[in-house]
């Protein structure tokens, strides 16, 4: 899984909608997939983004204020990103793109199923954060460094090893330390999630794959329950193993499950 | 000059190895290791030394802060502002300071604090600060917004105090839609602000617009020179001249009747810089958005362990550079003078104690300050021109005059 020579040629465009400047990268050949970025942000490339442009013309945003990406100040909680990104995906007139939302993506799409409950052809959540665990705790990665954030995680630590280097540069560093200050602007309080996401979920009408890794240590594995039970056509596929980057850990695994029930009728 | 006392409050009495252990004593080190009744021998300490402080003639008492670790004991410096307002007769009562952005509610704050300066018949001086950055993690409050909290709350409690109610507040953080404290600060147009700090430019530029004296906390000399220079450039853009009413400062300095007791005391000023227990943790006491952008590659290197914390010096240098002083009353006047000649603060806090120092000895240091050093530095004072805000009757702030008098002023 070390991101090969073939790396992806990535369309970057800045986009001015509702309010921001999105940075959005786009990739890859088919329909569209709309891929939204963990809290921690993203590496430019990577092998998930990869296997899924085979099959897809996939949607990399920055989110707003992300991994050097223009921040809007007034910007205060993830319903707003969601917003942002609808306004995103209306302006490009993307009305059927399917979603993939890896853990803090993965409570942004939450949020945009529930103002636009048709508007996905299909969602799928990866370890999202969005609810409060009805058993554990979301990690507070207030009270970690940034490295010990990233590596919990990781079940397999050589594949975060691989990925940002056994020690990460600094440069690494202050990119987790600009995205974990734009995360507290906009998710400090409740942290993590939002109260009144699991009713309006109940509205959504999107088919829903629910994807989580058993040892996640920074999103309870009870919140795939919750949200299986919150979206009425969800179902789940829990691995055995994985942690809560499954996305860099077990990419040619999960880009399978998406691959597949995207193809679903 | 204003000279003033200040201890931390340090709650000494707690297992030092169970600190070691956990590699930290602050946010997170468990509450069980505080004794309750070690606690309250502490605390009625503290009233004593802060009483003879009085009696001894320091001219003001300075409190502050701190949240979730032993080497401060002070959760509210309003209440021992309230105690002291009763207490004493004749000191400031300086709060550097309560920490605004901690605040949900900045007009209660207000309140308190005119309810402090009305018991008090006008002694308070009213600090504020942006809290320490594990603070913002103790109170769960965002670290992000932590400077614009700052100004905010200041510019509503400033107009709490000073403009008639009723009125409405809409702010970015805060929204009041009645704002009318029956309590008001019996000093006008307001009492004195002052702000401390120690490193972070933005507050130094803040303070200087506002025309608010700035006490630099226990900074190297040079350093403090800088902080002078910053101070003064923009208080000239401002439109006014920068002074020895600007200035203030805190300094560690410990007097025993022998060189060698005041060192070896001095040596547990080392105790909350985390020499002793390793207290801070570079984590919790740097939240991502608390410090400036401009400090973001040190504070990173700082919180996974590769870099040296930015705030922090060994005991040694602390002691060349003067940012502590210890001795005998005789040896520790000329580097005060020193310090009053090179930086020429006209508010000059004495850090006298810290740590595991006993009862005694404490005591016995507040009482060589008051009978041999505080006379000596007021001459000092004299001599150099280093008139404090009272004595200059400098005006409270860059909009509001200097003070009017007051019926039962003090």
């Amino acid at each position: 899984m070390t991101p090969t020579a073939s790396a992806l040629a990535w369309t970057t465009e800045e986009v001015r909608v509702a309010g921001s400047s999105v940075r959005l990268r786009t990739a890859g050949q088919g329909a569209p997939l709309l891929v939204l970025h963990h809290d921690i942000g993203t590496p430019e490339q990577l092998p998930f983004y990869e296997a899924l442009a085979q099959r897809f013309t996939v949607l990399l945003p920055s989110h707003p204020g992300y991994d050097g990406s223009e921040r809007p100040a007034w910007m205060r909680s993830v319903r707003d990103v969601a917003v942002t990104y609808q306004a995103l995906l209306a302006a490009r007139g993307l009305a059927d793109a399917s979603v993939v939302g890896l853990g803090f993506g993965g409570w942004i799409a939450a949020e945009m199923a529930t103002m636009a409950p048709r508007g996905f052809r299909r969602m799928v959540l990866v370890g999202a954060m969005g609810v409060k665990p009805a058993a554990g705790e979301i990690l507070d990665q207030a009270l970690v460094s940034y490295i010990d954030y990233v590596r919990a995680g990781f079940t397999d630590q050589a594949a975060f090893d691989r990925l940002f280097g056994a020690d990460p540069p600094t440069a690494q560093l202050e990119q987790w330390d600009l995205n974990r200050e734009m995360t507290f602007r906009i998710a400090w309080k409740p942290y993590m999630y939002n109260p009144t996401l699991p009713p309006l979920l109940g509205g959504v009408a999107t088919p829903t794959l629910i994807v989580w890794g058993r040892e996640d240590r920074i999103v309870p594995v009870a919140c795939a329950d919750q949200y299986a039970r919150a979206l009425p056509t969800s179902r789940l596929a829990v691995l055995e193993h994985g942690g809560h980057f499954l996305d860099m850990e077990q990419p040619d695994t999960l880009a399978k499950l998406v691959v597949q029930f995207a193809a679903e009728a | 000059m204003h000279l003033m006392y200040f201890t931390e409050q340090p709650m000494s009495a707690y297992p030092a190895d169970e600190g070691r252990k956990r590699g930290a004593t602050a946010l997170m080190f468990s509450n069980r290791h505080f004794d309750p009744v070690a606690g309250s021998r502490l605390y009625n300490e503290y009233l004593e030394h802060y009483r003879l402080a009085e009696e001894v003639g320091f001219d003001g008492i300075m409190l502050n802060e701190h949240h979730n670790a032993p080497f401060c004991m002070q959760a509210k410096c309003n209440v021992f502002a309230s105690i002291l307002a009763a207490m004493t007769k004749r000191v400031k009562i300086v709060l550097l300071g309560n920490p605004l952005p901690l605040a949900d509610n900045p007009v209660r704050l207000a309140e308190e604090l005119a309810m402090i300066d009305m018991v008090s018949r006008g002694r308070l001086v009213s600090g504020f600060v942006r809290g320490g950055g594990q603070e913002q993690l103790a109170t769960g409050v965002n670290p992000a917004f932590n400077r614009e909290r700052f100004e905010e709350a200041h510019e509503l409690i400033v107009r709490a105090w000073t403009q008639e109610g009723p009125f409405r507040f809409e702010g970015t953080h805060y929204q009041h839609r009645v704002v009318n404290p029956w309590a008001v600060p019996l000093q006008k147009p307001h009492p004195r602000v002052w702000i401390p700090g120690v490193l972070s430019k933005e507050t130094i530029i803040w303070a200087a617009r506002q025309r608010y004296p700035y006490i630099a906390l226990s900074t190297a000399i040079d350093a403090t020179k800088k902080i002078w220079e910053l101070y003064d450039s923009v208080a000239a853009e401002a439109g006014y001249t920068g002074g020895p009413e600007n200035r203030g400062y805190l300094q560690r300095c410990h007097v025993a009747e022998t060189e060698e007791k005041a060192l070896a005391n001095a040596r547990q000023f080392m105790w909350m810089q985390g020499e002793f227990t390793g207290l801070a943790h570079p984590v919790w006491s740097s939240p991502s958005g608390y410090f400036s952008p401009s400090y973001r590659k040190a504070f990173v290197e700082y919180a996974v362990g590769r870099g040296s914390n930015p705030r922090a010096a060994a005991f040694e240098d602390q002691i060349r550079d003067q940012q502590i002083i210890a001795g005998t009353p005789k040896t520790v006047l000329p580097k005060l003078r020193r310090l009053l000649e090179e930086t020429r603060p006209s508010i000059l806090g004495f850090w006298a104690s810290d740590g595991f120092v006993s009862n005694a000895d404490a005591t016995t240091c507040i009482r060589l300050l008051g009978q041999e050093v505080l006379p000596a530095v007021r001459e000092m004072g004299k001599e150099l021109g280093l008139w404090s805000p009272f004595e200059a009757n400098a005006p409270v702030s860059i909009s509001q005059p200097a003070p009017a008098a007051h019926p039962n002023g003090a």
